[in-house]
């Protein structure tokens, strides 16, 4: 059974992993660099970005991270994770953050506005209809999320969602260079892959419909035949005291 | 209604268009702050500090708790300004706090388009059988409980976030661990209970079956569960991170302490590290003094937590 690690500094890292868990693999949590040896592949979950970025800071976590996604193995972020592994951000807080890039594409951090502006929708999703079969759709869950606002030739465009002009009429400050994206490109970028990397600015890990994370661990697969068959899992490391009973919440349909 | 024969059903009794913000959308939010820790600010400045030092949300209001205990009078919304102004400093969310039952508090913080929603006992009541109903809202609301019962009680009036309510702006742990155990213990009870009993249980307990009985599946409250009210210290933090909490708030612990800068880093490392004592050794050293608190058994001191149901 391969073993994907999730980066759990803060955020969805406990949906992840119940999402990998119905999938019959097996998700660890990564919080220190040494432990992102043990793994092949990494999900870096949904969260707020800038506290993830602090926090990586502090466990000096970056260069780990980066060393990570230049060998070539599989990452995936999601939402906040999407920020970190994106080569140029905007709308950071002062003094900016952290990035780990490799994702060549700018990023427009809470692109959609505040909570007031989160939404659902169903996503056309061909690329991944494709691979894994399906629905044509998929539903999107957009929490404060980011987009993607232009991407480098390498990267291949999974989905996209259409940016009506006469959006948002909020009195925020952040609203304004967003309305005139929209004026200019009505569509903006929402999931990508990169060689190994993939990124999404929704949050497949809070739905039922595991296709994104199938998808993922067969772009592990292809790289990594030989770890994946690999019988000796090491066994849970228990330094740790007390971990309450993971029990984990529903899935609002 | 008898002019028009118009009826509203339940749940469509919606102040303003709520198909808009689906219950998923709702938690979805607090499900990515979980891990994380939210912290009472009461101006732009503090909240950057917040910011910086990791925070994963701040919490918007005029006074921090332990000052309103000390000064006493009506404690209100914050001025919107206020809360304008904290929201403009940051790129985290922000949530502010509305009186209990105050619902036209809370259509205005709706309208300033902050995050979340805090429907809050350590403001002064604004009505004391009735909270607000947080279904015609398409901002999520978070609720303070004490048991089981509560908690439940909240998310059927629709809060999409829980947070166990502890003694806010007492730097004294002790509230928030029997309320967490509260919580966590009937959860436990529950689990074990033959299905034909829960009919029962949740008479007793006074929550709505379906949400009794969805918890019993579950094993943990259906919604985000945060912990609140006392947290002064890292290890305070990581205590209610161990109990089973999905994050915690800190309201007077951070701004109240000798170098809230140091503190709140602090905090915030300790809860992502909660179960390794050796990074919360190392995080806990030098933090300077913390806030002073109160001891509770002085019956004098007024519970917040007791104001609400």
């Amino acid at each position: 059974m391969a073993l994907v690690g999730v980066l759990a500094l803060q955020g969805s890292f406990n949906e992840h992993i119940a999402a990998l868990k119905r999938l019959g693999v097996k998700g660890v949590e990564i919080r220190k660099p040494e432990q992102l040896l043990t793994v092949n592949s990494l999900i870096i979950p949904g969260g707020e970005s800038t506290t993830m970025a602090k926090l990586a800071e502090y466990f000096n976590l970056f260069p780990a991270l980066r060393e990570f996604v230049q060998m070539g193995k599989p990452v995936w972020g999601t939402c906040a994770g999407l920020i970190f592994l994106a080569d140029k951000a905007i709308g950071q807080k002062i003094g900016g953050q952290q990035l780990v890039g490799g994702l060549d594409c700018t990023v427009h951090r809470n692109f959609f506005g505040s909570q007031i502006q989160s939404f659902e929708t169903e996503l056309a999703v061909p690329e991944l209809a494709s691979k894994e079969g399906g629905p044509e759709t998929f539903r999107g869950v957009f929490i404060r999320a980011p987009a993607i606002l232009d991407v480098g030739p390498e990267v291949q465009v999974l989905a996209d969602y259409p940016v009506p002009s006469d959006k948002v009429t909020s009195s925020d400050s952040s609203v304004e260079d967003k309305k005139e994206n929209a004026e200019e490109e009505n569509k903006v970028i929402v999931a990508v892959r990169q060689g190994n990397i993939l990124a999404t600015a929704f949050h497949p890990e809070l739905t039922a419909d595991t296709r994104w994370h199938s998808y993922f661990l067969k772009m592990g697969n292809v790289t990594g035949e030989e770890a994946s068959s690999s019988g000796i899992v090491p066994a849970q490391v228990s330094t740790s005291y007390k971990q309450p009973l993971q029990n984990e919440l529903p899935i609002f349909q | 209604m008898e002019g028009s024969g118009v009826v509203t059903v339940y749940g469509n009794g919606a102040i303003t268009e709520t198909k808009k913000s689906p219950f998923s959308v709702k938690v979805g939010l607090a499900q990515m702050l979980r891990g994380g820790v939210i912290m009472d600010v009461v101006n732009a400045e503090q909240a950057r500090i917040a910011e910086e030092a990791g925070a994963c949300a701040v919490m918007a209001l005029e006074r921090v708790p332990a000052d309103i205990r000390a000064q006493g009078g009506v404690a209100r919304m914050s001025d919107p300004q206020l809360i304008k102004e904290i929201k403009q400093a940051v790129t985290i969310p922000v949530m502010a706090k509305a009186r209990i039952g105050h619902f036209v508090e809370a259509q205005i913080l709706e309208h300033l388009g902050i995050d979340y929603v805090d429907e809050s006992e350590v403001l002064t009541l604004a009505d004391e059988d009735n909270h607000i109903n947080k279904h015609n809202f398409r901002i999520p609301f978070v609720c303070g409980c004490r048991n089981l019962g509560e908690a439940l009680r909240r998310i059927r009036e629709g809060a999409a976030m829980i947070r166990t309510k502890g003694e806010a702006g007492t730097g004294n742990i002790i509230e928030a661990v029997r309320h967490v155990r509260s919580v966590m213990g009937d959860i436990r009870v529950l689990r074990n209970m033959d299905d034909d009993e829960v009919f029962t249980f949740a008479k007793k307990i006074a929550a709505p079956y379906d949400l009794v009985m969805q918890t019993k599946q579950l094993g943990r409250l259906p919604v985000v569960h945060f912990a609140a009210g006392g947290v002064a210290t890292p290890a305070d933090a990581a205590l209610m991170m161990q109990l089973g909490c999905d994050g915690v708030f800190v309201g007077s612990g951070v701004f109240k302490s000798g170098d809230p800068a140091k503190r709140a880093r602090a905090i915030v490392q300790a809860v992502t590290h909660y179960s390794d004592p050796e990074v919360l050794a190392e995080v806990s050293c030098g933090l300077g003094e913390a806030m002073v608190g109160i001891n509770l058994n002085d019956s004098n001191v007024e519970r917040f937590a007791n104001r609400s149901e």
